[in-house]
């Protein structure tokens, strides 16, 4: 069986989406209520209520909206670095300012946009993709976004107060070393790193564990949505990269406070050393931000081509590939600190290697779309977009990796350009269109279809104004993050309309805010599946209830709405007086043991206050760690306050073992 | 310095190695032009070629490998092209007669022409001047935070590190003056921190050279005689050093040579009278945190300095 | 009531933020010292004894960090070995012959002292000696910790200043010629 073969799916036709109604052939003692089971699954009221919401699409949700405001606060100083750049000897900001906002801009964008709102969508599609009626480990998520909103809420308290990060996303030694930044504008970068990592990887861990031991009965490996996988493989690179950069930061902030030397060559230390972690870190984190946007683009592809994704195997093991090799190339952000030629092959060939499993992914996509009938929604068109700008970051990429022209395009605005083709068009363009895509879902109203096509042309346009005359500056010789440059460079016109370029893209983004808060009052009632998609979210209401499903379903395929037979049994037996959910075999998700999830909890906000509070006071006194572990204690304790015997754990399932249906195999009919 | 002599340019080359990564360039520029034009052709296809037919699976699947394998040889190609641009870059005779030791500071670059003869070497900033023809090489450090040298008409660029020394080959083929500049961000004045090349004759050069080998002419008129009083009792010689003169700060520029420069301030300002009085009395306004104080000096005085800096060929 | 509270602490946190963290580049230094900079607390008769002028540069993290530059720029170390003393007095103590206060360490590098101070009027500007004054004070722990250079990135030396122990200053040590 070759890479690519697939179960021959009857492409083309419109699929008839069956409805999960499973009340006909349900004995009636085996049912459960509705009611009870949103009231069970309910958050509680008020503002106590609010800041104790446990359940993942709440928490998605806030981390989705928290994201963007981010965004547009990060797009804004953009703006702001684009008009200082529009003229030549401009003297709209000074270089002290700029250096902060240029910071901020790479550093809130990465860390505080990019990766999070990735996992944002993670946290709040993937439970329903696999059928589950929450997330895994409920608390942590919590713990997640209130880290999160305090880390991105610290750094912008300290931007207004003059102690903006000013030494660049990358924060290199020695210059954001204790030497040559004084005060705490470097503290507060390699801090605000520690508060976005640990919440990136408690999201990690839930993912991970919701994807191996809570999918439905029936979504064995390879029934996994491909959404569903990137978002898992993600999870594990960001296990293995985050940690370099957490200790990196670490010893940053050790070197600043503490006078260890770290990164000091004059007791021994390396300025090398923070390159390397660094970018075994910063590498990753690339692919951390686009093969979750791959998902994002194999999803939307495969509902509007009407058809299954091509070459399911090869899209998923593509993933992996590149996750693997993602952690091989991470030197070549270092070409221009002189390496052994072997050293320099070896990254070559592997970064050129990556371009390989990125390939293939989009020919499978094109072939989706050639094998089946294309519908030219507005999701579809943002990947369209991505398609084709995405390939022109890839295909410079691919120049980079060659040592030569990257020592020459290194550190210009050639590279600027470059990655923003592969950030926004590899992940932003996705993104809008999961924006499009799972708005009706998340909020149960359709986005605005007009406003959507002046988003999406206007954002495609003022892009490319912005970015592509980027390429040419650098080869003309343009470094990066320059707060200024001279007119006799002859860098001044194509500066000029890069800069327009910008002021479309915000207007482009400024529709985009229009047509949500529009379409949130106004917007066409969605329906369950407005899209006629096949994965399990759209088989739940929009917006769903607070349970996700009250009968949670079993699938017979990748794309259960299409693939299941119209008898395919749900699962019952869960009780419906406690947060029940069922515990799944991480190979073939035959139904393991019941649990019961907790219930909402103010702890894990007390204990993300204390957990702030002790990484702020820690850059101005070490005794802050001392004394912060208290509050931290008690928050711990209480989260973890052992409940009584019997009130929770797992349980053994009492339900006689179903066989489920093989595909091709006739329905083993309801459950027994 | 005239605009129109400034060349920064990757496409320009003015050297074998940038000339050999320009070549580089402009393969990968027509290939990945192909591929994308190829790519677009199949997406857009794919949307507007209504078919009544939907496409076999297994059609699709000899298609994807086809793409597959077609992705595998041309970054095959790709790579064998990267790898021998690489080493043609590094097969530059390491046997020169000009070392030049090219060390970063915040924000301007101090350079020392090596020599045998330890009473040959000397002493300059920012404007480096180079033989045509002949092999050059740079061994190049940093006194503080990470710098890069880059001349985009000669090579690439190299990372000037502190607590590393590493070297780095350069020719140029064609006379002219070459614009470089930092790239790696190194602080507040990082956009100003450039460096012009001169590449020219060898008679030229060595001509160059030996003016640049002798200490600073002395003041033959009153006035630079006064003129250089004023330097010498000022705050100036804390940092810089004039050759043949008490004044031997380290921390700035070596101002021996200084009139021959074609700019002051690592590239920022043209030397002239007029700028370089601005420069004195306020360098802030011009390189807003560079490490030059600003100096109150009377009138009289400054007109006197300047005279004499003017003499400084 | 609460909001006034509340605005006012984000107020102070904001000054304090500010003043730390402010970077000026065209220095305005308190205006020249008048002739009456006391070396001693001591002084005779009633009446209060003359103002002391405060350094601009105490509580900012980078001017603290230009004087750390320019200390050793200036080749202080020649003499005081990175404040711990050599042919001249330690730095890092809790000794000081001609003062603490930031205008006495102004007075003294700007006029010099006795016994091998060389006077640095017209050599330094007067901008950088305040700077050098403000980091003085620090090397004994007499600036706010969060705004004192951390350590260098030279060989290790005492303990950066942003971990330096502080020393409560007595102003009655004996000049060093007297000792003899």
């Amino acid at each position: 069986m070759s890479l690519l073969d697939q179960e021959p799916a009857d492409s083309g036709d419109e699929k008839v989406v069956p409805p999960l109604d499973p009340a006909r052939t349900l004995p009636a003692s085996l049912d459960v209520s509705a009611e009870k089971l949103e009231a069970v699954w309910a958050e509680k009221p008020g503002l106590f209520g609010w800041l104790s919401v446990v359940n993942h699409r709440d928490i998605g949700r806030r981390y989705i909206v928290t994201a963007f405001v981010f965004f547009f606060m990060a797009g804004l100083l953009a703006l702001v670095m684009r008009i200082q750049l529009a003229r030549p000897d401009n003297h709209f900001l000074g270089p002290d300012a700029y250096n902060q906002i240029f910071t901020m801009h790479g550093t809130v964008m990465m860390f505080l946009f990019a990766v999070p709102v990735m996992e944002a969508f993670g946290v709040y599609v993937v439970p329903l993709m696999v059928g589950a009626r929450n997330i895994a480990f409920p608390r942590l998520n919590a713990f997640s976004y209130w880290m999160f909103l305090f880390g991105g809420i610290f750094v912008f308290v300290m931007f207004a107060l003059n102690s903006g990060p000013d030494v660049g996303w990358f924060a290199y030694p020695p210059l954001s070393g204790p030497a040559y930044t004084p005060g705490k504008r470097a503290d507060v970068w390699a801090q605000l790193i520690t508060f976005t990592e640990l919440a990136g990887l408690a999201v990690s861990v839930e993912i991970i564990v919701t994807v191996f031991k809570l999918r439905a009965p029936g979504m064995s490996l390879n029934r996994i949505p491909l959404f569903v996988w990137a978002q898992t493989i993600t999870a594990f690179m960001v296990l293995l990269a985050m940690p370099a950069v957490m200790l990196a930061s670490t010893a940053l902030i050790l070197d600043r406070l503490v006078g260890t030397h770290f990164f000091n060559p004059a007791e021994g230390g390396d300025p090398l050393l923070w390159q390397h972690l660094f970018w075994f870190f910063g590498h990753p984190e690339v692919y951390i931000i686009f093969i979750p946007a791959t998902g994002i683009v194999s999803t939307i592809v495969s509902t509007f081509s009407r058809r299954p994704a091509f070459g399911y195997l090869a899209l998923v093991l593509a993933l992996v590939s590149t996750a693997f090799i993602g952690f091989g190339l991470w030197v070549h952000h270092m070409f221009a600190t002189g390496l052994p030629q072997m050293g320099e092959s070896f990254f070559t060939a592997a970064s050129i290697m990556i371009a390989i499993p990125s390939g293939l992914q989009f020919f499978c996509w094109i072939a989706t779309m050639w094998g089946g009938r294309v519908v030219l929604k507005l999701p579809m068109l943002w990947v369209l977009g991505f398609f084709i700008v995405f390939l022109v970051g890839g295909l410079t990429g691919v120049m980079l990796a060659a040592v030569p022209l990257d020592l020459q395009v290194h550190d210009t605005f050639f590279v600027v350009a470059h990655f923003h083709y592969v950030l926004i068009g590899g992940a932003l363009f996705p993104l809008f269109g999961a924006v499009y895509y799972w708005f009706p879902k998340i909020t149960g109203r359709m986005l605005g279809e007009r406003l959507g096509q002046w988003n999406f042309w206007l954002f495609t346009l003022g892009f490319n104004l912005t970015f592509f005359p980027m390429h040419i500056l650098g080869l003309e010789g343009m470094p990066r993050r320059v707060y200024t440059y001279q007119a006799e460079t002859g860098w001044g016109d194509l500066n000029y309309l890069s800069t327009i370029g910008a002021g479309v893209l915000g207007v482009s983004v400024l529709v985009f805010l229009v047509n949500v808060i529009v379409s949130l009052r106004a917007g066409v009632l969605a329906g369950d599946n407005p899209w006629g998609a096949g994965t399990l979210e759209w088989a739940t209401t929009s917006p769903p209830p607070n349970c996700n499903f009250v009968y949670p379903p079993t699938v017979a395929g990748v794309n259960p709405l299409w693939e299941n037979p119209p008898d395919q049994p749900v699962v019952v037996g869960l009780r419906d007086d406690v947060r029940d959910v069922l515990v799944t075999y991480v190979l073939d998700a035959e139904p393991d043991h019941r649990t019961e999830f907790p219930e909402p909890t103010i702890w894990p906000f007390c204990t993300a206050l204390a957990t702030s509070a002790l990484f702020i006071g820690s850059i101005f006194t070490p005794w802050a760690v001392v004394i912060g572990a208290v509050p931290l204690f008690v928050g711990l304790t209480g989260w973890f306050w052992p409940k009584e015997a019997g009130e929770t754990g797992t349980q053994a399932w009492p339900i006689q073992h179903r066989t489920l249906p093989k595909p091709g195999e006739a329905p083993a009919g309801g459950p027994v | 310095m005239h605009a129109a002599s400034v060349l920064q340019s990757v496409l320009a080359p003015a050297g074998p190695q940038a000339a050999h990564i320009a070549r580089l360039w402009w393969l990968m520029f027509w290939v990945a032009t192909a591929v994308f034009v190829i790519v677009s052709a199949f997406v857009v296809g794919a949307i507007v070629w209504k078919r009544t037919e939907p496409r076999r699976d297994d059609v699709l699947r000899v298609a994807v490998t086809l793409g597959v394998a077609a992705t595998v040889v041309t970054l095959f190609v790709l790579l064998v092209a990267s790898v021998w641009t690489g080493r043609a870059v590094a097969s530059l005779g390491a046997s020169s007669t000009v070392t030049i030791e090219l060390t970063g500071h915040q924000w301007w670059w101090e350079a020392v022409y090596d020599d045998g003869t330890p009473s040959q070497r000397f002493r300059t900033a920012n404007e480096l001047h180079i033989p045509v023809g002949r092999p050059v090489v740079l061994k190049v450090t940093s006194h503080d935070v990470i710098h890069s040298f880059w001349v985009p008409n000669l090579h690439g660029k190299r990372d000037l590190i502190p607590g590393y020394t590493t070297a780095i080959w350069l020719q140029a083929d064609t006379p002219g003056i070459y614009r470089g500049q930092c790239a790696e961000f190194c602080g507040l004045q990082h956009a100003r921190m450039a460096l012009y090349v001169t590449a020219e004759s060898n008679d030229a050069f060595e001509r160059w050279r030996m003016n640049q080998r002798r200490e600073a002419v002395q003041p033959t008129t009153d006035n630079a005689r006064l003129g250089r009083d004023v330097f010498l009792r000022s705050t100036c010689t804390q940092c810089h050093t004039i050759r043949g003169t008490i004044a031997g700060g380290a921390m700035g520029p070596d101002l021996t040579h200084l009139a021959t420069r074609g700019t002051i301030a690592a590239g920022t300002l043209p030397n002239t009278r007029g700028h370089l009085a601005g420069w004195i009395l306020d360098s802030q306004s011009a390189k807003p945190g560079n490490q030059m104080p600003p100096n109150s000096l009377p009138a009289g005085d400054l007109q006197l300095l300047l005279t004499y800096l003017e003499t400084l060929k | 009531m609460r909001t006034e509270l509340v605005l006012i602490a984000a107020m102070a946190v904001a000054v304090c933020g500010c003043k730390r963290e402010t970077r000026t580049f065209r220095e305005s230094p308190p205006a020249s010292m008048a002739s009456d900079v006391a070396v001693s607390d001591l002084h005779p008769g009633g009446g209060n004894p003359p103002a002391r002028s405060i350094s601009p540069y105490e509580q900012n993290a980078w001017a603290l960090n230009e004087g750390k530059r320019l200390f050793s720029a200036y080749n202080c170390s020649g003499c005081h070995a990175n404040g711990g003393g050599g042919m001249g007095p330690a730095l890092i103590d809790d000794e000081w012959s001609y003062g603490h206060e930031a205008d006495q360490i102004y007075r003294t590098i700007l006029e010099g002292r006795p016994n091998g101070m060389p006077a640095w009027r017209g050599k330094i500007p007067d901008a950088q000696i305040w700077q050098l004054a403000a980091y003085i004070r620090s090397m004994s722990g007499l600036a706010p910790k969060d705004a004192a250079p951390s350590r260098s990135d030279h060989m290790n030396g005492p303990p950066p200043e942003n971990a330096a122990p502080r020393m409560i200053p007595k102003n009655a040590g004996t000049p060093p010629a007297a000792e003899r």
